[in-house]
């Protein structure tokens, strides 16, 4: 076997990959739409011989209904007959502002926590007794003390996303590398100075990765929380199962998936630009 | 034979009045855990006295060289010169002044680089300068910044991250840091250590070349014999620990500038060498021969 074609003057390397149809991701590619299809046939001819529960969907029909909802997504008839796009930017506008109150306070509270040992010691008992409370248990709580399920909605994602920023920040904080703090310390740095310039730009890859838990937690909330609160996509769900109309249940759960799924890749995104070849 | 260096260990009490950093009867010793709850847990340590009554005078534009077996608490040494730990007895005196805490007129060389990975290499050398210069304007920041990634030879690399260069690019990034705040003492701990031979013979070449261009005094840790006798005035070489002391220091009468091949021909460059080796292969059988005892 020839190992380079004489004729022209850089040497020829045979490419790594046999062929560029068949490179990796485009093995997975074909993986992922042949499972797809697979799995659809599958329900389609499940739901049509009545192997599943009754009422269940074809998956037609609850094709049909997706592209009905995506491609009419404002319209406004009343609280029980809402866009689906509506009712997801209420969603969002929901996550948007508890989820910025939250992160307000627990960014710069976790940076706080994280310089002084005596305050990690003396606040971690708090932390620890409230972060596994389930978002859902503060709700009657929010509704009594807030009289309005608007900001009770708010309240609950603030409550329940604060907790994963402020433990991941403290700890970034805290475990600064020893050497960029010698540095600065040799430099005859001031405390302020230190703190802005080296350790948190040197904790901000886990606080990044703070935000990101915490913006996941916001989103799985917000849906139980709304079934109990009215507008958003959570109720969406809660008011198509009082109709008792399963396609249309189908396509809002598709479409909370795919809206978490895109927050998470812009925080995935935000968490590699931060950084710069330090892995985690 | 004539050319055998002195063996000066300077007596405690007789200090020279030059000296720009002077070591007086220093000790370190690393409290061991002794309060009640690490009583009841079983977990309570021993006091270690790394180092027991160290007198040291460094004279001002002397190159000095550390050496001496692995823990032996060189780094000990050079953290409590920088100021970034205290002694437990004795003082240190910088221009007749005790030291109190680390300041800029000391720059301190990482052996591990501890360069900002989100910093560029420029950023880098900005930062040290900027921190330590406040008052300067931009204009001379930028000049000075300028210089010292010339004077390590940089340019071209300025605006990249520390994980996109080699090692020994890092450390160059290290030295220009230390450089660029004009420190009256450079302290290197290491400071090739984690690089390959070929590498670290570069930099030691350029350590050389930069030392001629501007003589600070500078004090550095290595375990490499070449490496201390093609750079230092003077080696002072450690006994083991724990309590390690000063055993002897080497005066090098090499003349510079020095290269490698031309020390080789200086008929002190053998009989130092091998008093070198003599006296780390002694030491560091014996840091061998008490492991064994104790296991
Ligand atoms: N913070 C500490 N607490 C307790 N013991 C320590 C501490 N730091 C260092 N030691 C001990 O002091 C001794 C000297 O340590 P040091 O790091 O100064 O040695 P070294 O000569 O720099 O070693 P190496 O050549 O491996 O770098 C070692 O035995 C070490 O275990
Ligand atoms: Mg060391």
């Amino acid at each position: 076997m020839a190992v380079s074609k004489p004729t022209i003057g850089a040497p020829y390397y045979e490419s790594e990959k046999e062929s560029p149809f068949f490179s990796e991701n485009v093995r997975a590619f074909l993986l992922f739409v042949g499972s797809l299809a697979v799995f659809l046939l599958l329900w389609e001819l499940g739901a049509r011989s009545g192997i599943f529960a009754r009422g269940m969907p074809t998956a037609t029909k609850t094709l049909e209904e997706l592209w009905w909802w995506i491609t009419h997504p404002f319209f406004n008839n009343g609280p029980n007959d809402l866009g689906i796009g509506w009712n997801l930017l209420i969603s969002l506008r929901r996550v948007a502002i508890g989820y910025t109150l939250a992160s307000l306070v627990a960014v710069p509270l976790g940076i706080l926590i994280g310089i002084s040992p005596i305050a990690r010691k003396g606040f971690n008992p708090y932390v620890q007794l409230l972060k596994p409370i389930s978002p859902l248990a503060w709700l009657p709580l929010g509704l009594y003390i807030l009289r309005d399920s608007e900001q009770t909605g708010v309240f609950i994602i603030f409550i329940s996303s604060i907790w994963p920023t402020l433990i991941n920040t403290s700890l970034g904080v805290a475990n600064v590398n020893k050497d960029y703090l010698e540095v600065a310390e040799t430099l005859g740095a001031s405390r302020l100075r230190t703190i802005f310039k080296v350790i948190i730009p040197a904790a901000l890859p886990s606080i990044v990765a703070g935000l990101r838990i915490s913006m996941g937690i916001a989103w799985l909330v917000i849906v139980a929380a709304e079934m109990l609160l009215g507008t958003g996509l959570g109720y969406f769900i809660w008011n198509e199962w009082n109709n008792l109309y399963i396609p249309n249940i189908l396509v809002a759960i598709f479409i909370i998936g795919l809206v978490g799924l895109i927050l998470d890749s812009i925080f995935a995104a935000f968490e590699k630009f931060v950084a710069f070849g330090r892995n985690s | 034979m004539s050319v055998v260096p002195v063996n000066s260990v300077t007596p405690a009490d007789t200090y020279s009045p030059t000296a720009q950093l002077s070591l007086r009867n220093v000790t370190k010793v690393f409290h061991g855990k002794k309060d009640l709850f690490s009583q009841l847990a079983g977990k309570r340590t021993k006091d270690f006295v790394a180092i027991e009554d160290i007198s040291l005078d460094i004279e001002p534009n002397t190159f000095v060289s550390i050496i001496g077996p692995s823990g032996c608490g060189k780094s000990t040494l050079l953290n409590m010169i920088a100021g970034l730990s205290d002694t437990t007895a004795g003082q240190i005196l910088f221009n007749d002044q005790p030291i109190a805490g680390p300041g800029p007129d000391r720059g301190m060389v990482f052996q591990n680089y501890a360069l900002m990975p989100w910093m560029t290499v420029e950023e880098n050398v900005r930062f040290a300068v900027e921190t330590v210069y406040p008052k300067w304007a931009a204009k001379q920041v930028n000049r000075t910044v300028k210089e010292h990634i010339q004077l390590v030879g940089l340019v071209g690399a300025e605006k990249k991250h520390p994980h996109e260069i080699s090692g020994g690019m890092r450390q160059r990034v290290g030295i220009a840091r230390a450089l660029a705040i004009s420190p009256q003492i450079l302290l290197m701990d290491e400071p090739f250590g984690a690089l390959d031979a070929l590498t670290r013979g570069f930099l030691q070449d350029e350590i050389e070349r930069i030392w001629e261009q501007q003589r600070k005094t500078v004090i550095m840790i290595t375990h490499s014999i070449d490496e201390a006798l093609l750079l230092s005035d003077r080696i002072v070489m450690m006994t083991r620990g724990p309590a390690a002391r000063v055993d002897e220091i080497l005066d090098v009468p090499f003349p510079r500038p020095r290269n490698r091949e031309t020390i080789e021909q200086h008929p002190a460059y053998h009989s130092l060498k091998a008093e070198m080796e003599s006296h780390l292969f002694r030491e560091t059988r014996a840091v061998e021969a008490a492991r064994i005892n104790k296991s």
